[in-house]
């Protein structure tokens, strides 16, 4: 094992597996001033960045007609839970070109999860 | 004590802290050295070690260098470097392995490696000279304008900037704050950048011009109304 594997080893947290197209919740720890709580944030994963500890995923969703997109560190320590719910056909990894689309357009094919 | 050692650069990474913050992180994979001349005050007038990286691929040596390592009972080794000595703790001598171990977590160090080359540039890119317009007819792009008065003084200034080799030099990052010290697979991890490419390499030693780590103060609480 390389040096570089040694070090990010201890960083990386069981994470569920996610592809471009899933539907997911990412329960983010938020801390307002002493106190913490759980803020979900629902949308469709855009991409996926590897890159060991490094790694990181964008999700986007479509709040009161406004599109907002989140890139989280995927092994984040914030991030308590990643749940996925549904996921979809997509013939690229990267999703950016739904960001022009709308409404009935940007919907994808449900797939079955092994 | 020895204060330094030699190292080579794995590359960088990033490191989480418990409330998520990222930190800038290289691994530096520092020695084990040997140390293979211990100079002292009688012999050659002041006090510092000359310490070599021991790595797994062998070097041929020729006569001279191998007999220097002889004279030690170490295997010759690629990189050598001489390091200063601090006072107390048990005295150094030739043979002597030195490892991380004599760097903790949260301590400072400078990092002093060779930056990338970067060939020949220009004084934009070299000097941060702002350059002329791109378009609108302008004909001065890049180029780096006057250089001097002419019949007075009838030369150029001696240290004007100019185009010429940037990078490849000699860099200190001084002040580097250690993260961890892995002892079993001899790494380091310093929080930012070090200079040249990942398997430069170099040499890591104690901070010389330490600032005190500071300590966060919550601001004296404003008081009530009279």
């Amino acid at each position: 094992m390389g040096a570089m594997e040694l070090v990010e080893q201890s960083q990386l947290t069981e994470r569920p597996r996610m592809n471009a197209g899933d539907t997911v919740k990412v329960h983010v720890k938020v801390r307002e001033g002493d106190k913490e709580r759980i803020q979900v944030f629902e949308g469709m994963v855009i991409g996926m960045h590897r890159g060991g500890s490094r790694a990181s995923f964008t999700v986007r969703k479509v709040s009161f007609g406004q599109g907002v997109e989140r890139i989280f560190p995927l092994h984040s320590p914030t991030i308590a839970k990643i749940e996925v719910i549904r996921s979809a056909r997509v013939r690229r990894a990267k999703l950016y070109f739904i960001r022009d689309l709308k409404g009935k357009a940007a919907r994808m094919k449900e797939t079955k999860r092994a | 004590m020895v204060t330094g050692l030699i190292g080579r650069k794995i590359g960088m990474t990033q490191l989480f802290t418990a409330d998520g913050t990222v930190l800038p992180a290289t691994v530096l994979k520092a020695g084990p050295c040997v140390v293979v001349q211990a100079k002292t005050v009688e012999t050659d007038g002041y006090e510092a070690v000359q310490i070599g990286l021991v790595e797994d691929k062998p070097i041929k040596a020729n006569k001279a260098t191998a007999g220097h390592f002889k004279k030690a009972g170490v295997p010759p080794t690629r990189v050598r470097l001489e390091v200063k000595v601090k006072a107390g703790g048990d005295p150094v001598k030739a043979g002597d392995q030195v490892g991380v171990s004599i760097f903790a977590d949260g301590d400072r160090v400078d990092v002093i490696g060779t930056s990338r080359g970067k060939g020949f540039q220009g004084v934009v890119r070299r000097h941060h000279f702002r350059g002329g317009a791109a378009s609108h007819g302008s004909m001065f792009h890049r180029a780096p304008g006057s250089i001097g008065a002419s019949s007075y003084p009838s030369r150029v200034v001696k240290g004007m900037r100019m185009g010429g080799h940037m990078g490849a030099d000699r860099v200190t990052v001084r002040n580097l704050k250690v993260i961890r010290v892995d002892a079993e697979n001899n790494l380091i991890l310093v929080e930012g950048a070090v200079p040249g490419g990942p398997g430069g390499y170099l040499t890591i030693r104690k901070a010389i011009a330490a600032k005190p780590i500071r300590v966060r103060q919550e601001p004296p609480k404003k008081k009530g109304k009279k």
